[in-house]
């Protein structure tokens, strides 16, 4: 498994039973696979569906039903399709349970950029600030280091997706709650300890009195 | 009944410089032949509100390709880089807004609604520039409507008197587009007799509709 493979599996364990959720691309949308089919979980994708399935087999692709990656997908039974004003009024109306997004950076306060480098990349922020702001739960998944250097971070550099904190934060090193907008280090992967976390980790955190194995 | 276009005739009624609205995501749901018209008929300086340019090849991104476009606003522009090249080089002018905030603007623009009080973007750099409004002890960012001289409408059905109806994840920003400009174009895949489709079934009634283009030959 790879780390990006056992990120998506611990978020879904965050996953409860006939939940509406949505899925950011990238390694969010891992997460679907790792969710049982008979959770009676629904996957809410923002162009337009309430009920994503599995890609279809090749052949068998409906050009009008894609995610918001674009890529081709199908409907599960009891799905429902609509437009965006309706699927953004889900989502900034709080009928939203979880959204799992990606990130390029997580501060001690809990606080979201992931998407723009200014000057590098502007890719734009497509529905991330109306899912970080308006989602009832906002879990991010990402990688705790890139290219050497820890994505959590004391103070975000890049720009803020919301001004509202995440609620956890899910790495291959660490799971991280964002209690009273603090980092509350609640597990680590198996074979570290807080204090390796805390050697790869620019922010401050508390530590549980009961730090966990990730499973 | 509505008068049936070409592409190439709906193409004709949009002057250089336009403010064009276009349903779409990925290249889902845009209607594509009026925008291979659009590139045909050499059109320049336009202003293009979407959620997104597709990629290059595809969709809006044909558009983009053809360096029809001077102004864009959008939400997302990730998946094409000749839109991020021509941004960079100074050639076209990007808004980005968030999805949803774009979204309800247009609402708001067809909706005749003055504003649009949203939560998101609050607190971070879009506030700049912008007002921020208490509403009973609670701040939003106030964004204005958006409107656009032709809306162009991606359909899976019409009758001929301009009833639409949407397919799956190809309706996106289409019905909401469809109310907020001032000449709305609708192709849809199939136009068939008037009372097909069910009065509940409709989702853009024809009273919005100026011009439908006509299905494939």
């Amino acid at each position: 498994m790879t780390p990006k493979e056992r990120i998506a599996r611990r978020v879904a364990q965050e996953i409860e039973l006939g939940t509406l959720v949505n899925l950011g691309i990238g390694l969010p949308s891992l997460v679907a696979s790792f969710v049982p089919a008979q959770s009676g979980v629904f996957f809410q994708s923002e162009n337009g569906v309430i009920g994503l399935g599995a890609r279809p087999p090749e052949g068998m692709e409906d050009p009008d039903l894609t995610d918001a990656g674009g890529g081709f997908v199908t409907a599960v039974p009891g799905a429902a399709a609509i437009d965006s004003a309706m699927s953004f009024g889900l989502i900034r109306g709080g009928h939203i349970d979880v959204t799992v997004l990606g990130g390029l950076q997580v501060d001690e306060t809990g606080h979201l950029a992931n998407w723009v480098i200014p000057g590098k990349m502007v890719p734009g922020m497509g529905g991330a600030m109306d899912l970080a702001t308006g989602a009832r739960r906002v879990i991010v998944a990402m990688q705790h280091v890139a290219k050497g250097a820890s994505k959590v971070v004391k103070k975000c550099d890049l720009p803020l997706t919301s001004s509202r904190p995440i609620d956890l934060l899910v790495t291959d090193m660490a799971v991280f709650e964002v209690r009273a907008s603090r980092l509350v280090l609640t597990e680590i992967a198996p074979g570290l300890t807080p204090e390796k976390v805390a050697d790869a980790t620019e922010a401050r955190f508390e530590t549980a009195d009961d730090v966990r194995i990730m499973a | 009944m509505k008068k049936v276009l070409s592409p190439g005739a709906a193409a004709e009624l949009v002057p250089d410089g336009a403010r064009i609205m276009v349903g779409g995501f990925m290249g889902v749901g845009t209607p594509r032949r009026i925008i291979d018209a659009l590139v045909a008929s050499g059109k320049r300086g336009l202003t293009l509100i979407a959620n997104d340019t597709a990629m290059p090849g595809r969709g809006l991104g044909k558009l983009i390709s053809a360096k029809a476009v001077r102004r864009l606003i959008v939400s997302h522009i990730g998946l094409n880089p000749e839109t991020q090249k021509q941004m960079n080089e100074g050639t076209l002018e990007v808004e980005l807004m968030p999805q949803g905030t774009l979204v309800e603007c247009i609402r708001a623009g067809g909706m005749g609604l003055g504003a649009v009080v949203t939560p998101t973007g609050l607190g971070t750099g879009l506030e700049e520039g912008k007002r921020v409004i208490d509403v009973d002890g609670k701040n939003f960012l106030l964004e204005l409507p958006i409107r656009a001289d032709f809306a162009f409408i991606a359909a899976r059905q019409s009758d001929y008197l301009g009833n639409l109806d949407y397919s799956l994840t190809a309706q996106n920003f289409n019905p909401i587009m469809a109310m907020a400009a001032g000449t709305v174009i609708a192709e849809p895949e199939h136009i068939v007799p008037v009372g097909v489709i069910p009065p509940d079934a409709v989702r853009t009634p024809a009273a919005l509709v100026d011009h439908l283009v006509e299905r494939p030959q």
